[in-house]
């Protein structure tokens, strides 16, 4: 038992350490990831609308710097993203810290002049670096921009720490490099988000074409003439300037997101690049507008992390519901062609049933569609009410018939003897080709038929009919029903 | 006293591509020796030889894409950057990334960047024209597909209609034909034809050796080096293929290999000789 004393006490000891630690760690980060405005006992509707009036120069400078923020890296994060460098977004906000501890070092302050020089100096060394590794050894780009961003970062942390440990004024600004604080925008770096933001939008919107040419096909652009070299290290110099003054408010393991998130969001939601522009600006300014606001509303949560879930907030919101490629919206897509195939079934066994009349009857029971379909009487008549909704078919309401005694009478409307010819058609002209042009014996066409009949459209339909010269009779001898056809 | 005849043709224009002792060595892969070559106008030349013979090589290094070692092309008698409005370029299909956000007709616009030069953005004139050279290759329906919706085929002609909307003199082609099908191979053989008669010259980098001869009326066998150039029937001998794909040429592509690798070190490839 004594023995084991002095184990478990310095055991406690440890954990006691790693504890305190911890606690040192997160309550620096909630320390340094400030929120907008003070704490206030006013209810979360005052909050809000204080929030919108923009009367207070804290949000004033939060909104729009959160803004232009979000703009930039929306717009240049696009390029990132096309070009499959979503990775440089992380290698320049870690490569630019050793700079950002430079331009402090230069006149012991945070003048944001001198940061901000000190940092794209850095940034776009580092980028200088992943392309010179690139090309002169066999080591591809995302291990070159891989090991930049390590080796950077830790210079930085080292320079960093080092600052901090010397006799110096106000050096308390550093930290929000690592964690952001939208909170703490100066008028300097309003100023400057503004130039960078301007900047952008002259050299994205006379550069167009050539930013296009050379994300697509470097080779081809270089083929044409032009400096694509220049303009690569144009875009990566505006890259790194948005990094940078986004550093300040959203940190650097963050910034990353915000270049790529909106950039991501917009390429679900579009196919053209001018609208992946415009669209991942505009989320990227939503979600630093949203950012900004949750953070005012609550009175401890970080604004940086905030942006960055608001932005990752739209992205899921564009995988789920985006009109093209959205989960929910292919599911949507999926379940309304099933409903209309069925739909189309059972038009098809009400017209056999009108051919198995010699085209003489219009009116037909339940029963009768349910043998035709080999299913039940409940099933046949929800199908048959699915018709109606779809002003395909009506009920013939007769007092005499019992209900529920599958003697209920129906009858198609024009619409729906019209869909009915067309699918019976479609059917046939398709067994007619496969055995004809494509040399299938005539019972092995029609299970193929049966799915091909829902999916041909008008155009298909018009070759097929030239291709067959305008045929009458399909494979089985039955009458391929006429375009013009009138039945009802 | 001139030497030329009256009627002979340097006298009128350059030669629309003109070689002459062009050495290309990557620092990582030897490629092309002293490579002498100089096209007719109105020709169409297919580039023949094995794999990593150096004929996509050969077609970055006439456009300048590549850092030449020694020697100097020509293009209408001028260095390919003077004369690039009359360069036109398809380069292979595989290069790209064809889940861009672009559609057809973005791409084969881009054909016409080179003439607007900077600050400019395509016109309407621009437009049609894009559009006429999609209609030249039958993809005008497609002219709004976003490219990763179609088939290779099809981005294949997206790509022979973006070269022929720079509206070139000298068209230089890499592999157009792989993994087409044989309606654009048959397709894209015509247009070729189509640009021969109106004057082009083509440079068309081609795999396929039972095809060769059929599509083009001169060819250059090419393995690191010149293997043979001149008219298709002259050229397509048994010999000659044997000697562009018989593997005779191992001591010259050691030498090239090690040549590369000492330059990379820092030797001279004098060093090289002693």
């Amino acid at each position: 038992m004594r023995e084991l004393l002095p184990h478990a006490v310095s055991n406690g000891r440890k954990q006691r350490l790693a504890f305190s630690i911890f606690g040192i760690l997160t309550a620096s980060t909630i320390a340094h990831a400030t929120k907008i405005g003070e704490i206030s006992e006013t209810s979360w509707t005052e909050q809000a609308l204080d929030f919108v009036s923009l009367e207070q120069p804290v949000v004033r400078t939060a909104v729009l710097g959160t803004l232009l923020i979000g703009f930039c890296c929306g717009v240049l994060g696009s390029f990132l993203v096309v070009r499959k460098l979503s990775l440089l977004g992380d290698t320049l906000s870690h490569a630019v810290l050793p700079g950002v501890a430079l331009g402090f070092l230069w006149n012991a302050s945070k003048d944001p002049w001198a940061i901000f020089i000190g940092a794209t100096a850095a940034g776009i060394l580092g980028v200088a670096l992943v392309g010179w590794i690139k090309q002169t050894t066999h080591l591809k780009e995302d291990s070159a921009m891989g090991m930049v961003l390590a080796g950077f970062y830790g210079l930085g942390i080292c320079m960093t720490t080092m600052i901090q440990n010397m006799a110096m004024g106000n050096k308390s600004g550093l930290d929000k490099f690592f964690f952001g604080q939208a909170a703490a925008f100066s008028s300097g770096d309003i100023q400057l988000l503004g130039i960078i933001s301007i900047l952008t939008v002259v050299l994205v919107l006379l550069f167009y074409k050539e930013f296009l040419a050379i994300s697509f096909d470097t080779g081809f652009a270089q083929a044409i003439g032009m400096p694509v070299q220049v303009l690569h290290y144009a875009l990566m110099a505006l890259l790194t300037f948005a990094v940078v003054v986004s550093l300040q408010a959203v940190g650097v393991v963050l910034v990353s997101a915000l270049l790529i998130t909106p950039a991501a969001a917009a390429f679900l939601l579009t196919d053209r690049m001018h609208w992946m522009l415009i669209l991942a600006a505009g989320f990227g300014m939503l979600s630093g507008v949203l950012g900004a606001f949750i953070s005012y509303l609550s009175n401890n949560l970080p604004t940086g992390p905030l942006i960055v879930l608001g932005a990752t907030l739209i992205f899921v919101l564009a995988l789920f519901f985006g009109p093209r490629h959205g989960f929910l919206t292919k599911t949507l897509r999926r379940k309304r062609q099933r409903q209309r195939i069925a739909l189309e079934n059972t038009l098809k066994s009400v017209f056999y049933l009108c051919e198995n009349s010699d085209f003489e009857r219009r009116e037909f029971v339940v029963a009768e569609l349910a043998v035709e379909r080999n299913s039940n009487l409940p099933t046949t008549e929800r199908e048959i009410c699915n018709l109606v909704k779809a002003d395909m078919a009506e009920w013939i309401v007769d007092s005499n018939t019992p209900s529920m005694s599958g003697q209920t009478r129906f009858r198609l409307s024009k619409e729906g003897w019209y869909r009915a010819c067309e699918i019976v058609r479609n059917h046939r002209l398709w067994e007619l080709y496969l055995t004809n042009a494509a040399s299938y014996e005539s019972d092995h066409v029609h299970d193929d038929a049966e799915e091909i009949e829902h999916l041909i459209g008008e155009s298909i339909v018009k070759r097929l009919e030239d291709r067959l010269e305008n045929p009458i009779h399909d494979p089985h001898g039955r009458l391929i029903p006429r375009r013009d056809q009138v039945i009802a | 006293m001139s030497a030329l005849p009256a009627n002979d043709p340097r006298l009128k224009s350059p030669l629309p591509l003109e070689i002459h002792d062009l050495t290309v060595a990557y620092t990582k892969r030897p490629v092309l020796y002293g490579i002498d070559l100089e096209v007719p106008q109105g020709s169409i030349v297919g580039v023949v030889g094995p794999n990593g013979a150096g004929k996509s090589t050969l077609i970055r290094a006439i456009m300048g894409l590549l850092p030449v070692a020694s020697g100097w092309v020509e293009v209408f008698g001028e260095p390919f950057k003077e004369a690039v409005t009359r360069v036109g370029y398809v380069p292979q299909r595989e290069s790209v990334d064809w889940d861009f956000p672009v559609n057809a007709l973005d791409v084969v616009l881009m054909g016409r960047y080179g003439r607007l030069g900077p600050f400019k953005r395509p016109n309407k004139s621009d437009k049609n024209i894009a559009m006429a050279c999609l209609e030249k290759v039958k993809m005008a329906p497609f002219a709004k597909r976003q490219i990763s919706n179609l088939s290779g085929g099809q981005q294949q002609r997206v790509f022979l209609a973006r070269a022929l909307a720079q509206e070139s003199d000298l068209y230089l082609m890499d592999e157009p034909f792989v993994g087409v099908d044989a309606a654009t191979e048959t397709a894209i053989i015509e247009i070729l034809r189509e640009l021969q008669s109106q004057g082009k010259t083509l440079i068309v980098v081609h795999h396929d050796l039972t095809t060769a001869p059929d599509y083009f009326d001169r060819i250059l066998l090419l393995n690191m080096r010149v293997v043979a150039y001149g008219n298709t029937k002259d050229v397509f001998t048994f010999e000659n293929l044997q000697n562009a794909y018989g593997g005779r040429l191992s001591i010259l592509s050691e030498v090239a290999l090690s040549r590369a690798r000492k330059k990379a070190e820092g030797d001279t490839p004098e060093d090289l000789l002693r």
